[in-house]
């Protein structure tokens, strides 16, 4: 050991038979980042490729039909005449119903989940409701087909009809031929199953509300539900809102339990107890029997026309999704 | 302090409150009623010949779905090696090496495709999968479940990985481990819980799908040999026996009913279960 | 300042600092920092919280790379060789760390043990290279029956001791320790404090701890640092008794920090 202040200059570990290796190591991690930077990219590549293979095959149709499509009334495969104005009327309707009916419900449900039931409670009830968001599709139509339309045909509908059928204006409505398919058992059915949706993602907002809010109101001698309803609900409605759009999206695009209970006529019908189509039970009946390419670039563009529809809706729940989680649930 | 206007306040926070009770309690009971309905019609329909024999011709009484519970699996398993790997690495991708404007791009790509319905996606298939060789397939149904099932792996896997403790990683690398050495190695083991259980979730919920299948795979009367050829499926078979006029054919649709929830629920309570017992760290 | 910085430097040293500056994105946390670390001895890093002594640490095995935006000038030579020119990963096998909290893999004591001769590809019996770093790290006769057992169902002293283990397996030159008892309860602290010294002879060690007490007992030489410079560095016994420099002095006797 030198007086001199030295460092001890070890032997140097062997750089050049493990320098390949150390090379390959890194190589390694930039191969990692490559491989699945690839697979996350491909992502992109197939929504875009989903884009344009609707846009390229509904060529035929858009180009005879231009926007025209979108208001004409007549659906005809016989005289090659297409117009979605039928369909689009049938899903903003069902639609519609859905919502009129599953909101408030579902609304009530996350507020007694969130506000008064206890914590265990509400927990394994709001796991019961999640299970219900996992059940097919095509199993609600089947419940549709043997529960629900008969209940609208014996039951339902002509109570309808002689109640509120003979009140001016809204009685258009509920009037004509019943058979138990139609608009409204298509709602009643989409409504069974975009609750959840509502209930979950309501429910969690409104178990952010910061319990001060709630305590304040009550302080000041409000009843339990005067405070839920004029504090705690309002400081969570952008996320309800949210959580609706969310549904929407999701009764839009439904497809197999609405094409088995309602109906499947390309017809506007006044009557919500009358029959029609969807545009996606539209697509769902008549892509296996379409002749000819107009038909089918017809059907193609209504799959479109339902990806864009979808596309927007999902993007605004999304903005006001995050719009909640920024502002920490702020009412904006 | 009016106190018929405290009565009034008082009666309807009690109705109001009550309602929301009704409500919740309202949308829980569907559930077992959709439940105990599938159990009583399509229980009484099960039977040995359902799982073991073909379907009997048009207005024939008898017959099972065999080749549809076996369609239903060859799909799932087509979904399975072509989705699956798609979302575990793209999601790998997200959580390990993202945090700029494409990772951004992608997370919001998967979402939108999380929310196209499944029959666009069906559409989709039918165009690329279908058309140029004009004729139906299974593999044309693979190719609709599996692009299903990527959104939901994605979206899985990176919330997972993304839970592992920045503690494990350090000490990874303090050990001296590369970066997709710790991913490989730390990291995903760490998050193998949650990961398997999102792709148990994913398959449970493109099991039951209809639509997308309803023009790429189609159906069949018969077994379907190899992967080229049109394959019946649980969720078909249950539309085309549902909307028939024959009173055998419905109830075999409640029996296949049946046994599709059955698999649904019981992945859903697995992936749960597997899931609380495996948290991290 | 002269003088206390030949005191270090007459040893053989490990590792050789030289005007090292550290930067967070635009804001500088360590200014111009020269330290001689020398071999076989601990040296402890103290100051008040804040005053950059784990930035500086994590710098030594190049942990601070896995933050964003962060940028280091200066040299740090380990025996002779910078550390920046040499591969990292091979740098951080030289180079161990134990962190403040423990935190073992998700994996049986043996598997976390093993880990980094595995993935080092070590060859040689696997199982006794893991005995003799769990005798090091003193922590054999505890767990040797129950190897396959889950890390987590370690103590916390265990633990921690468990992750010291896992740093010596792959035989470090030199063992950087970052508050290492700061999570863990005084008995457990002089254990590993008795485990410092037996390692002495074999290891380079460098400890960051906010606990002065610590620091005065278990470690040769001492650096005091205060808002990212270094004001002191002696031998402990001289720093703690008559430190040369006012800052250490108020420091010392817990007029701040």
């Amino acid at each position: 050991m030198s007086a001199a202040a030295t460092t001890i200059a070890h032997e140097a570990p062997p750089q050049s038979g493990p320098r390949a290796f150390i090379r390959r190591l890194t190589r390694g991690d930039e191969l990692a980042h490559l491989i699945t930077l690839v697979f996350a990219a491909g992502i992109l590549l197939l929504t875009s490729m989903i884009v344009y293979e609707l846009w390229i095959n509904s060529h035929l149709s858009r180009t005879k039909f231009g926007w025209d499509f979108f208001w004409t009334r007549i659906w005809d495969p016989n005289f090659d005449n297409f117009g979605a104005a039928p369909f689009i009327y049938g899903t903003l309707v069902t639609s519609a119903v859905a919502l009129i009916i599953a909101v408030p419900l579902g609304l009530a449900s996350a507020i007694f989940l969130s506000e008064l039931a206890p914590r265990k409670i509400s927990d394994g009830v709001s796991f019961l409701i999640d299970l219900l968001a996992a059940v097919p599709s095509v199993i609600y139509g089947l419940l549709g087909i043997f529960i629900v339309v008969p209940l609208m045909r014996t039951t339902l509908g002509p109570m309808l009809i002689h109640s509120v059928g003979n009140v001016p204006y809204i009685g258009a409505l509920f009037r004509g031929p019943n058979y138990g398919v139609g608009f409204l058992t298509a709602g009643i059915v989409l409504a069974i199953m975009v609750v959840p949706y509502i209930i979950s993602v309501s429910r969690e907002v409104l178990l952010t509300v910061p319990r001060e809010q709630r305590e304040a109101a009550l302080a000041m001698g409000a009843t339990r539900w005067e405070s839920t309803w004029q504090v705690v609900v309002p400081w969570a409605r952008t996320g309800i809102m949210g959580s609706i759009f969310l549904a929407l999206a999701r009764a839009l695009g439904e497809t197999m339990a609405v094409t088995m209970v309602i109906g499947n006529a390309a017809r506007i019908n006044p009557s919500l107890l009358g029959p029609g189509d969807t545009i996606a039970s539209t697509i769902a009946n008549q892509f296996t029997e379409a002749t000819g390419d107009l038909y089918l670039s017809a059907l193609i563009e209504l799959g479109l026309v339902l990806f864009l529809i979808t596309f927007i809706l999902n993007g605004l729940a999304r903005i006001l999704i995050v719009l909640t989680e920024r502002g920490g649930g702020h009412p904006s | 302090m009016s106190s018929p206007r405290l009565m009034w306040r008082k009666s309807l926070n009690h109705v109001m409150l009550s309602l929301t009770g009704v409500a919740a309690f309202g949308v829980v009971s569907i559930l077992f009623l959709i439940l105990g309905y599938l159990m009583w019609n399509g229980g009484a329909s099960l039977s040995w010949s359902f799982f073991t024999q073909l379907p009997k011709p048009v207005g024939e009484v008898g017959g099972g779905m065999a080749n549809a519970i076996v369609g239903s699996l060859k799909l799932l398993l087509l979904a399975a090696v072509m989705g699956l790997p798609v979302g575990l690495l793209a999601g790998v991708y997200l959580a390990e090496f993202g945090g700029n404007t494409f990772s951004f791009i992608i997370r919001y790509t998967a979402d939108l495709l999380n929310g196209v319905p499944s029959i666009v996606i069906g559409i989709f298939a039918y165009s690329i999968a279908v058309l140029p060789v004009k004729h139906f397939s299974t593999l044309a149904g693979g190719v609709a479940l599996g692009i299903m099932v990527i959104p939901i792996t994605v979206r899985s896997t990176e919330e997972f990985l993304r839970a592992v403790p920045g503690s494990l990683r350090e000490a990874a690398m303090a050990l001296g481990a590369s970066k997709w050495k710790t991913i490989a190695t730390v990291v995903l083991p760490a998050a193998s819980g949650g990961i398997l259980t999102g792709m148990l979730l994913a398959l449970a919920r493109v099991a039951g799908e209809t639509a997308p299948l309803l023009f790429t795979a189609f159906s069949n009367r018969f077994w379907s040999q190899g992967w080229g050829q049109p394959i019946a499926s649980l969720p078909v078979m249950i539309y085309t026996y549902a909307i028939a006029p024959y009173d055998d054919w419905h109830r075999q649709a409640w029996a296949a009913g049946l046994v599709l929830l059955g698999l649904v629920l019981l992945s859903n309570l697995g992936a749960r279960y597997i899931l609380a017992r495996t948290k991290v760290v | 300042m002269e003088k206390t910085k030949t005191h270090a430097s007459q040893h053989p040293l490990r590792l050789k600092i030289s005007n090292l500056n550290f930067f967070y994105g635009p804001k500088q946390a360590v200014f111009g920092l020269s330290l001689d670390i020398p071999i076989n001895r601990i040296t402890a890093l103290i100051g008040p919280s804040g005053c950059g002594k784990s930035t500086f640490l994590r710098t030594l095995n190049r942990m601070n790379e896995t933050i964003r935006h962060t940028r280091v000038e200066g040299e740090v030579l380990l025996d002779g060789q910078d550390i920046h020119a040499m591969d990292v990963v091979g740098l951080r096998r030289r180079v161990g760390m134990v962190f403040q909290r423990p935190n073992p893999f998700p994996k049986s004591i043996y598997d976390n043990v093993a880990y980094g001769l595995r993935i080092n590809g070590f060859s040689g019996r696997l199982d006794d290279l893991v005995e003799h770093s769990l005798r090091r790290a003193a922590l054999w006769e505890e767990v040797k029956d129950y190897l396959k057992k889950s890390a987590f169902a370690l103590s916390g002293g265990q633990q921690q001791r468990l992750c010291i283990a896992r740093a010596l397996a792959v035989d470090p030159e030199v063992l950087l320790l970052d508050e290492p008892c700061s999570a863990l309860d005084p008995v457990t602290t002089a254990k590993i404090e008795e485990l410092m010294f037996q390692l002495k002879d074999s290891c380079t060690m460098a400890i960051v701890t906010h606990n002065m007490q610590q620091a005065a007992r278990a470690s040769d030489f001492t650096a005091f640092m205060l808002d990212g410079k270094l004001i002191e560095h002696s031998e402990t016994p001289k720093l703690f008794t008559t430190p040369s420099d006012p800052r250490t002095e108020a420091y010392i006797t817990g007029r701040f920090g």
